[in-house]
């Protein structure tokens, strides 16, 4: 089957309701487009998904290419390809609202909307349990590339912060 | 064109990769489990930096070699990484003093790679330089945490800066490859930020109750692959599973 340029709205509604089911593997809370890693659907024939890696040194960036691969495949998209660009650069702003509730419902302080420029200053993270920001690092490097350590002083809760970026 | 890019790829990418092999030298050992995970992360970082340069360098190269082929199937004296990198760990004051004058050093190369007029050099210094940022800051700190601690964390840590104070000369040498690939505006001129590197580490060292070490005769060799023996040893634990096992895959 030949797709027609330009693309078809039904084949990117397709498309997106795949990859908005395609979990982070390090954070299944979210999805790929949650986390702003898908950034474009390219018309062309084949059409040309772009994806974007978070972190320069995630170790998940293969197994996230992986899954939307074999996603797109499970649901006929076969056809499509995958390419990966490095510019411009992700930053947390690419995370979507939808993406920074969810974080914040899996216990993850979202990072502040707008922030990535500022991020290396004194970025304050409200615990994501109790709300409060009154809060301290404990590590700036966590468990992930992409999460620092923190600890609430008002419910003594300690928790992951998802850094700026 | 293809030879001298392919050659700066791999200083940049092997930079990156022997300095992510030695921190990860670490991972398990380091003296507190958030130490531990810092050192991983920035070893993480590195390697990520690498994957990207080499697989520059190998499109430059065009023999068809990736990241992978370049990382563990080259000899050491094919390796154009700076002598600092290959350094011993010696104990964690050794470490961070080494990881003190190449992370000050990074950002500010990075800072300028992202005006490359190569977009890709360009595309990967302005990504890594957010990290970078990360790395030079908890550097920074754990100098002035171990210089203004204890007496012995404070002669440990002047004993670990004296050793790698000499290989700092070579992070900003331009030879006659370089200086043609600076002249395209692809590569950086490391010249013309050896003064804010200097006003960095003096800040941080004046900080720390540190002198700034006496000058040294400089070592240097590393970008045309004269190695200090330590590389080699590197090396043989990197790369032995992909050598004896050629093809292998997970």
């Amino acid at each position: 089957m030949v797709v027609a340029a330009p693309l078809s709205q039904s084949l990117r509604d397709r498309a997106f309701d795949v990859l908005s089911r395609v979990p982070d593997p390090e954070i299944p809370c979210v999805s790929v487009v949650d986390l702003g890693i898908v950034r474009d659907l390219r018309e062309g024939s084949p059409p040309t998904l772009v994806i974007t890696p978070t972190y320069t040194g995630c170790p998940a960036t293969v197994v996230i290419e992986a899954s939307i691969r074999a996603a797109l495949d499970g649901a006929g998209l076969a056809e499509l390809t995958i390419e990966t660009t490095l510019s411009p650069p992700w930053t947390t702003d690419w995370i979507s609202d939808d993406g920074r509730e969810k974080l914040r419902a899996y216990g993850i302080a979202p990072p502040p909307k707008g922030a990535a420029r500022s991020s290396l200053r004194g970025i304050v993270g409200a615990c994501p349990r109790c709300g409060s920001s009154d809060t301290e690092e404990i590590s700036r490097f966590g468990s992930t590339p992409c999460k620092a350590l923190h600890r609430c002083l008002a419910c003594g809760e300690p928790f992951d912060l998802f850094k700026c970026h | 064109m293809g030879e001298a890019l392919y050659d700066y790829a791999l200083r940049l990418g092997d930079d990156s990769l022997v300095l992510g092999q030695r921190l990860s030298e670490w991972c398990g050992h380091a003296p507190m489990l958030e130490i531990d995970l810092s050192l991983a992360n920035v070893a993480l970082d590195l390697i990520g930096q690498s994957t990207h340069f080499l697989k520059l360098a190998g499109e430059a190269e065009g023999k068809g070699r990736d990241a992978d082929t370049l990382a563990f199937h080259r000899d050491v004296l094919d390796f154009r990484n700076c002598l600092l990198v290959e350094q011993p760990n010696g104990d964690f004051a050794q470490t961070i003093a080494r990881q003190f004058l190449f992370s000050n050093w990074q950002e500010l190369l990075f800072r300028e790679l992202m005006h490359s007029k190569l977009e890709v050099i360009a595309a990967i210094a302005a990504k890594a330089v957010k990290e970078v940022t990360y790395h030079t800051r908890l550097a920074n700190e754990w100098m002035v945490r171990l210089g203004d601690g204890t007496a012995e964390s404070h002669a440990r840590v002047a004993d670990g800066l004296d050793w790698m104070w000499r290989f700092a000369d070579e992070l900003f040498a331009v030879d006659a490859a370089l200086e043609t690939l600076i002249g395209d505006g692809i590569a950086a001129d490391m010249r013309l930020f050896r003064g804010e590197w200097d006003i960095r580490v003096d800040k941080v060292l004046a900080d720390a109750t540190l002198e700034i070490p006496k000058p040294r005769r400089a070592a240097t060799g590393g970008r045309i692959g004269h190695h200090s023996e330590h590389l080699g040893h590197l090396l043989s634990e990197m790369q032995f599973l992909p050598r004896a096992y050629p093809g292998a895959r997970w």
